[in-house]
């Protein structure tokens, strides 16, 4: 197994920090740094931290129509999206499901998109099956991306490249081969930088000099990016969930919500009218127990679904978890069981995020 | 007598009691220690049986019995304080103590042989 895992430009880097890696979506990917998730978590709450995200898919769309050509694949609005600006948004089946999530953003003069490194294989080839003649899809895998998150993140780049701190959530800025934008997976302030594969190591040594940065690994990410209530393609979000039970209805735009020109959007319409069958919600176990991705969840002592995501968020000081229930129970508040070996762990519905987004305005 | 088993888990004997924990390499291959769940004193465990769970942020991991008996004492302190389990493995964060019931398993190993085996992972 090992052998045929992918590396990112930055692989040499992550040994010489101390990364322990593991497989994930194929890829040799440092699961944490020598300090462990939880003092990587708090430090990226607090200060700076730096993620290699470069498995993620990037890729460029070029063309006249472009923005059209990919809203057949989403309900999102792209050809509102103004340029220097950054949207989410979702692949959708024509049953409504979703194929996967992603970031595009318009560069004046292209689309740029990244996705998720689990699900590159299958969008890239499907966004291309709808290009009419005239726009070309480009996957970039020459180049990496690097996360830098936290409250500290933004000032420290600002310090390098001037101009970034102008930026305001989900603006993109453009210099020196880099694509940045004010983004990120984690709930903080920062930015996500695309970076071409040959700069990518110098590029991180930069920013893991500057005060108060330190690298993070992927098990930091998906504690901090669970805190904040977001949703990991193929746990939370997958073929079968529609955005309405997802609770990302607001991904959609309001021109494609009035037109329903997207794939799935009889269901997605139904959902919106008569209510999903089912709602992803925030679950939060009573005591300090986890309760972890398939847990099955009881209320009243019948099943009425399950955990898609949980952990112990550390900024939270206890156990946190994300799945989905039947809309009788999605109320916050809704007392539930959770079957943890066996044994029902009492838990109640709770809002996301369970740590409050701290995005720049 | 300080023996370690193929599951991590270090045994020390005295007197017809095996205090249990788990090991160094296990606490740094598990991470930061969130949770324990604890086998209730008067629980009787033949080897190899999961009888305790230490959950770290990223993923949960079963307790073996490395021997069989009866547990006579859980260490309670770890309930409020599992982060022990991180910092003094070998020593305050023990997990339970056994009352032996029969010679202890072959296959348990002296320190020596027990480095050679987390060597050879």
């Amino acid at each position: 197994m090992t052998d045929t895992l992918l590396e990112t430009p930055l692989a040499a880097l992550h040994r010489e920090l101390g990364g322990r890696m593991v497989p994930f979506a194929g890829y040799a990917m440092p699961v944490q740094y020598t300090p462990g998730i939880m003092a990587e978590h708090v430090h990226c709450r607090t200060a700076a931290a730096l993620f290699d995200v470069s498995h993620m898919g990037q890729a460029e769309l070029v063309g006249e129509g472009a923005a059209a050509a990919l809203e057949k694949l989403t309900p999102a609005d792209v050809q509102g999206l103004k340029p220097g600006r950054q949207r989410y948004g979702l692949l959708l089946n024509e049953t409504g499901g979703i194929i996967d999530d992603f970031m595009v953003a318009n560069l004046g003069d292209r689309l740029f998109l990244v996705v998720n490194a689990s699900r590159k294989h299958i969008d890239l080839p499907l966004i291309e099956s709808v290009l009419p003649a005239g726009v070309t899809l480009r996957a970039m895998p020459d180049r990496a991306l690097i996360a830098l998150q936290g409250p500290g993140a933004v000032a420290a780049i600002a310090g390098l490249f001037p101009g970034i701190d102008a930026l305001s959530f989900m603006g993109v800025w453009q210099g020196d081969g880099l694509v940045v934008s004010r983004s990120g997976y984690t709930g903080e302030d920062g930015v996500e930088i695309s970076v071409p594969a040959e700069a990518a190591e110098a590029l991180a040594k930069r920013l893991l000099a500057l005060p108060g940065v330190m690298p993070a690994g992927l098990g930091a990410r998906d504690s901090l990016r669970l805190e904040a209530g977001l949703c990991l393609y193929g746990n939370d979000i997958d073929e079968t969930t529609s955005p309405v039970e997802a609770n990302l209805v607001w991904s959609m735009g309001k021109r494609r919500r009035m037109a329903w020109d997207f794939p799935g959007a009889a269901r997605i319409r139904d959902e919106l009218d008569n209510g999903a069958k089912r709602l992803r919600v925030g679950i939060r176990p009573e005591g300090r127990q986890p309760a972890r991705q398939h847990t099955e969840v009881h209320a009243g002592g019948a099943a009425v679904g399950e955990i898609t995501s949980g952990g112990f968020g550390p900024s939270v000081n206890g156990p946190v978890a994300m799945g989905y229930v039947a809309r009788g129970q999605a109320a916050d508040g809704t007392p539930l069981e959770l079957m943890v070996r066996g044994k029902a762990l009492a838990a109640n519905v709770a809002p996301l995020p369970f740590h409050p987004h701290r995005y720049a305005r | 007598m300080l023996k370690f088993s193929k599951d991590h888990e270090w045994v020390r004997v005295e007197g017809g009691i095996a205090t249990v924990g788990i090991t160094d390499h296990a606490q740094n291959a598990l991470g930061d220690v969130v949770f324990v769940d604890l086998p209730e004193p008067g629980r009787v465990v033949s080897v190899g049986e999961a009888c305790s769970v230490v959950e770290s942020v990223k993923a949960a991991s079963d307790v073996y019995a490395p021997v069989a008996g009866r547990v006579v004492e859980s260490n309670a302190a770890l309930v409020d304080n599992p982060a022990t389990i991180n910092q003094d493995p070998a020593g305050e964060g023990w997990f339970f103590k056994i009352e032996l019931d029969g010679a202890l398993p072959d296959d348990l190993m002296d320190a020596d042989a027990y480095a050679r085996f987390v060597e050879s992972l």
